[in-house]
């Protein structure tokens, strides 16, 4: 198994056209559980760590660019987090400190779990990604990206490069269900934001459908927006929790949310 | 192929097999065995380094991605003899039992008293929340981290 | 490991004494199994069984063989010797022959030059299995073919069932059995597969002698009973095989039985180089045994004024495929069923079956955490039906010296029960925190799920009470040896299992209180220099390392007396009062004894519910535990600590989950174990009431903090929630009403 590391992300994407079949990895949270537990054997391995433009998060005409190579340590803290308190919320509910300082918005993209942290606060937020390959680039809303249990729309050719946000500043949260006070994947989450500018509710939960899924609501339908949520999902029985329980969840966390973003 | 990078100070180069995480290159390659594989799946934090000063769990960086970086193992942090605060801190709390996890948390708590001096009580244990123990229930792991942070 | 006393003036019993290996174990030098490394070391991997329960049609290992970097593919056919052990009965296969009884079975060996080529070659192996119908629930397991047909655990003096499937039936009846009372209560109760999740998987090194012996380097529990198990199935003499204690990361009972000890000495003995074997975390919780799932059928029977009248169980555990100590487990969950209370009626009826499940066999605690979760739930509800404090109502009943046990054992010695009791009781609860606080101080954590909402508080008490050292006539010994020196200085060998309990202190503050020298050095725990130690487990090796050290001591003493000086090497072998089988039919003692022993433990618990969402905080823990004398306190406190996290994790996550006979959560991504955010501070108090049959007084500690703390975190969660919860662990579903509890 070779591992090629590119300095730019021209490489990068040549790469990606030359080697369809290798796996490519930034912070290696998931990649490296797949190797070491022998579940993967990909021909070759990339290594993004290098390739400085997927680094970081700017701001671009009022938007923000939060770089496939955001960690959530990185979403957690400063200007950042004040732009999207849900994403640092959700950011601190990430694994460990370990896995905070590696983990990245990218990856989580890349693996398309439903119970991918990140992507609540995301889709509540109407992220759009950014993905590159050598024949140029395309910008996919991430309702449209996300398209199945560990499944997106990325072609084999492209990368995941940025994540495009325009922050709606409206009061906002995320909560996470799991049956220990720290280091669990979730159970089920939940983003609320209570959009005051253009009077709706949109709420995004993980863990409770094959992707993260997003509803909405005009603002006045608080009472039944709970409802609305826990109908939303289509959730199954696991080794980490029931269906049941998931619906139950999501309906208590939407209520919670909702008193706390409209307080 | 062939890994360069700086652990504790020294450069070293070695040998590995693309697969390889940076757990498996310091213990097997590099014979800085100080690093405990205990879970391999950045669970429980027994693998726990500094990587460009950054606290990671080892088993989930690919060897290859230390190339040309720093790495501070469990075994760079005392002075011959010498243990550092926080190990000794360890020691004179009664917080190592078994010790697999020992190392692990002694680098991640060097790291939380990097940043944070004098954490409280709650910042201990959400800085520690990536380090399981499975034999001191933490309650001497916490008294050495308030030991390590006021000597 | 070996280990020299330098401190002059402390580490005397008594004393608390930071460890002697803490210094290399915080540098990350201090040697596990698993850091072991020799010169032209080989890898070893064992292909498992995907099956839980299929008849082996074919292995072709032909492919596996010819693979790049591979020295040796060895299957059942290559096990020279016997080709099955075990702990109680040679019941298991070294390598699964015609079929495999378990999900996880080791089938085949691979020896190779790197980890990854091991596994390449494993994955090259051919098995043509047949699948065979699974036996999964035990309790149709009585109904179904048999799994050992052979029936190897009849005819070693238990009661002979003629059930298929019944690895031990057996049935304490004290009294009148039918005895009524004014009130009576009932419930069933169920506990679930519990994993030691020790931090250091299994590993170990194997190295060829060269002349048709072998070195093993382990992780283990008891050295000299590892290598009895092996000899045999090797072909060899035991001292052609020695047994050496490699650093132990954890053992909680997960280290009793075997795990690659035979495999790396089959590798290494067929390549004539050394081989090492790490468990992977998967393969770790495959590959051992757990404690044992339970489901409880109980009836407890009282006074008006709160006496108990007669207790009635009927305890069902679910052994898995093979026998491990399944039977003694079913003696001491029926031994300490009724709890350290005082009843001159009872019907304890215990069974442990095989099935297709994990096997199981010790954990901390063996048995009796199972039905001290029951006991004290019915002990609760005999309070609140007789409007009587639980408190009051454990104090009315407490056992005391001189009272008979339901075994018709009379206690004798220390057991201060009511001391106990009110010492924990005694201890302030922390008054209920204030709102707002950071999510992390609420339940569900990290999660941020609530801000107060839903939070309701409950507070918990429960008693429990083990057994300390083997029982039922098993014959326990401990071997130490000194050598005085002439300078002085001494030399202790003691094969006790340093398994980070802190054995190794006891032993070293014995000696230095013994000879009255600080210059006493431990030498390395070996098969080869000393006799057995017996196993570090029920809570017993503070005990019985203690004695024979202390004799072994002052024999040396005497001899150098005797001698006029020069050098002196003395070995003694230590024995705690005998004990005798209980009868098969009655379960009734037949000698003076069964059980050595005993200690208690009382806990207070105060958590946090989530009653909406199920999530769960614990808040603070207060016990109180008998422990005889304490020989390093600080020793002690952690081991009432870690004890007590650990049947926390048991009644609030911690559950291998299998579906069919398959686990479904072998990993520490779904395993759950506490974190730092999950435990309470616990305040803990020693109750010193020397036992008399003890080497200073000293009882093993280990137990029984994770005895009760189960069941008084289930009874702080029930006063939280107002729901019966019977079962463990707790699920987020039953407390919000969506299961049946």
């Amino acid at each position: 198994m070779d591992v090629v590391t590119p300095r730019t992300l021209d490489e990068a994407l040549c790469l990606k056209a030359e080697l369809p079949q290798a796996r490519f990895l930034q912070g290696g949270t998931d990649v490296l559980v797949e190797l070491n537990f022998d579940r993967s054997r990909p021909p070759a391995l990339v290594n993004l760590n290098e390739v400085a433009e997927l680094r970081g998060w700017s701001r671009e005409n009022g938007a923000l660019l939060l770089g496939a190579g955001l960690t959530y340590a990185e979403a957690m803290r400063g200007a950042l987090a004040d732009e999207m308190p849900a994403l640092a919320e959700a950011s601190r509910t990430v694994g460990s400190p370990q896995i905070r300082n590696r983990g990245t918005i990218g990856g989580n993209l890349g693996t398309a779990s439903p119970a991918g942290d990140a992507l609540p606060p995301l889709l509540a937020e109407g992220a759009v990604v950014l993905v590159a390959s050598v024949r140029g680039e395309r910008r996919i809303p991430l309702d449209a990206f996300l398209v199945g249990v560990k499944r997106n729309v990325l072609e084999p050719d492209e990368i995941i490069v940025s994540v495009r946000v325009e922050p709606s500043r409206a009061p906002q949260t995320f909560m996470k269900v799991g049956p220990r006070n720290a280091m669990v994947i979730s159970v089920c989450s939940l983003a609320l934001h209570a959009d005051l500018a253009r009077g709706e509710l949109r709420a995004a939960f993980g863990s409770a459908a094959p992707t993260v899924r997003l509803v909405s609501a005009p603002l006045d339908a608080r009472e039944s927006f709970p409802d609305l949520v826990a109908g939303a999902a289509s959730p199954i029985d696991d080794v980490r929790g029931t269906a049941a329980y998931r619906r139950h969840a999501l309906r208590v966390l939407a209520g919670r949310a909702l008193e706390r973003c409209l307080a | 192929m062939k890994i360069a990078l700086t652990v504790n100070g020294e450069c070293r180069e070695t040998e590995a097999w693309g697969g390889e995480s940076l757990l498996y290159v310091l213990r097997e390659r590099l014979g800085l065995l100080g690093s405990k594989n205990a879970c391999e799946q950045g669970e429980c934090g027994s693998c726990s380094v500094l990587l460009d000063g950054v606290l990671v769990c080892a088993c989930l960086v690919l060897g290859a991605q230390a190339d040309g970086h720093v790495v501070t193992t469990v075994e760079g942090l005392a002075d011959g003899d010498r243990l550092h605060r926080v190990q000794e801190a360890y020691v004179q709390a009664g917080a190592v039992q078994c010790g697999f996890c020992t190392p692990g948390l002694v680098v991640a708590t060097v790291d939380l008293l990097e940043s944070n001096p004098s954490p409280s009580d709650d910042e201990i244990r959400e800085a520690l929340s990536g380090n399981l123990c499975r034999c001191t229930g933490y309650a001497k792991i916490f008294d050495a981290v308030h030991r390590a942070a006021m000597s | 490991m070996s280990a020299t006393a330098t401190t002059p003036g402390v580490g005397r019993v008594g004393d608390s004494v930071p460890r002697l290996d803490g210094p290399p174990k915080v540098k990350g030098e201090f040697a596990y199994a698993s850091d072991l490394q020799a010169a032209g070391m080989l890898w070893g991997h064992t292909l498992r069984s995907p099956h839980p329960h299929a008849r082996i049609v074919e292995i072709d290992v032909s492919a596996a063989l010819t693979m790049s970097g591979v020295h040796a593919v060895l299957t059942h056919d290559d096990v020279p010797g016997q080709k099955t052990y075990g702990l109680e009965f040679a019941d298991q296969p070294v390598l699964a022959h015609d079929r495999v009884r378990y999900f996880g079975e080791a089938v085949a060996l691979v020896a190779a030059e790197h980890p990854e080529q091991a596994r390449r070659a494993a994955e090259a192996i051919r098995v043509v299995y047949e699948e065979l119908p699974v036996v999964s629930d035990m309790e149709r397991a009585t109904e179904m073919e048999p799994l050992h047909p052979e029936r190897p655990t009849m005819g070693h003096g238990y009661r002979d069932d003629p059930r298929p499937n019944v690895v031990r039936h057996m049935v304490i009846r004290h009294g009148d059995p039918d005895a009524q009372g004014d009130v009576s209560v009932t419930g069933v109760y169920e506990v679930g597969i519990q994993d030691q999740a020790f931090l250091g998987p299994e590993s170990g090194l194997a190295v060829p002698d060269g002349e048709g012996g072998v070195d093993i380097y382990v992780a283990t529990q008891w050295l000299h009973v590892d290598r009895d198990q092996v000899a045999p199935c090797l072909g060899l003499d035991p001292e052609q095989v020695r047994i050496h204690l490699a650093g132990v990361g954890g053992a909680f009972g997960g280290r009793e039985d075997l795990s690659m000890q035979i495999h790396g000495a089959l590798l290494a003995l067929h390549t004539s180089r050394p081989v090492k074997i790490v468990y992977n975390r998967e393969e770790s919780f495959v590959g051992h045994i757990h404690r044992h799932p339970a489901r409880m059928w109980c009836e407890h029977r009282a006074t008006r004024d709160g006496r108990l009248v007669n207790v009635r169980m009927r305890i069902l555990l679910d052994g898995g495929a093979y026998a491990s100590s399944s039977t003694a487990v079913a003696s001491n969950a029926a031994s300490f069923a009724v709890g350290p209370y005082r009843v001159d009626n009872a019907l304890i009826e215990a069974t442990a079956v095989y099935t297709n499940n994990p096997p199981c066999g010790a954990m901390r605690g063996f048995g009796a955490v199972q039905t001290c979760f029951a006991a004290e739930a019915q002990m609760d509800l005999l309070a609140a039906e007789l409007g009587i404090d639980p408190v009051d109502l454990r104090l009315l009943n407490a056992l005391a010296p001189g009272d008979v046990l339901p075994t018709g054992q009379v206690v004798e010695g220390s057991c201060p029960v009511a001391e106990t009791i009110r010492a924990a009781a005694a201890i302030p609860v922390p008054p209920a925190e204030e709102l707002p606080r950071d999510p992390i101080r609420l339940p569900g954590g990290a999660g941020n799920t609530t801000r107060g909402e839903g939070v309701r508080r409950g507070v918990g008490f429960a008693v429990g009470f083990k057994n300390i050292c083997y029982s039922e006539g098993f014959d326990d010994s401990c071997a130490a040896r000194v050598v005085l020196r002439a300078d002085g200085s001494a030399e202790v060998h003691c094969a006790a299992a340093e398994v980070g309990q802190g054995v190794t202190g006891v032993i070293l503050q014995v000696a230095r209180t013994e000879l009255g020298t600080d210059a006493v050095t431990l030498m390395p725990h070996t098969t080869s220099t000393v006799g057995s130690a017996g196993s570090a487990s029920a809570s017993r090796m503070t005990w019985m390392a203690a004695g024979a050290v202390r004799d072994a001591c002052r024999a040396a003493l005497e001899q150098r007396e005797r001698s006029g000086g020069g050098e002196v090497d003395v070995e003694r072998v230590h024995r705690h009062p005998r004990t005798t089988p209980l009868d098969p039919e009655s379960g009734q003692v037949t000698g003076e004894r069964a059980h050595v022993a005993f200690a208690c433990a009382a806990m207070r618990v105060v958590a946090e519910v989530d009653v909406e969402l199920g999530l769960t905080r614990v808040v603070w823990v207060g016990t109180a535990q008998d422990v005889g004398r304490a020989i390093n306190p600080i020793a002690l406190e952690g081991q009432i600590e870690g004890g007590t996290a650990q049947g926390i994790g048991l009644a609030l996550m911690e559950e291998i989950q299998t579906r069919d006979g398959r686990i479904t959560n072998a990993s520490f991504t779904d395993y759950l174990i506490p974190t730092a955010l999950d435990m309470p501070p616990v305040e803990s108090v020693l109750v010193e009431v020397p036992e008399p049959a003890a080497p200073y007084g000293a009882k093993g500690v280990g137990e029984p903090p994770t005895v009760v703390s189960t069941a008084a975190v289930a009874a702080a969660l029930r006063a939280a929630t107002g729901k019966p919860l019977r079962r463990v662990p707790v699920r987020p579903d039953e407390i919000v009403g969506l299961a049946l509890s």
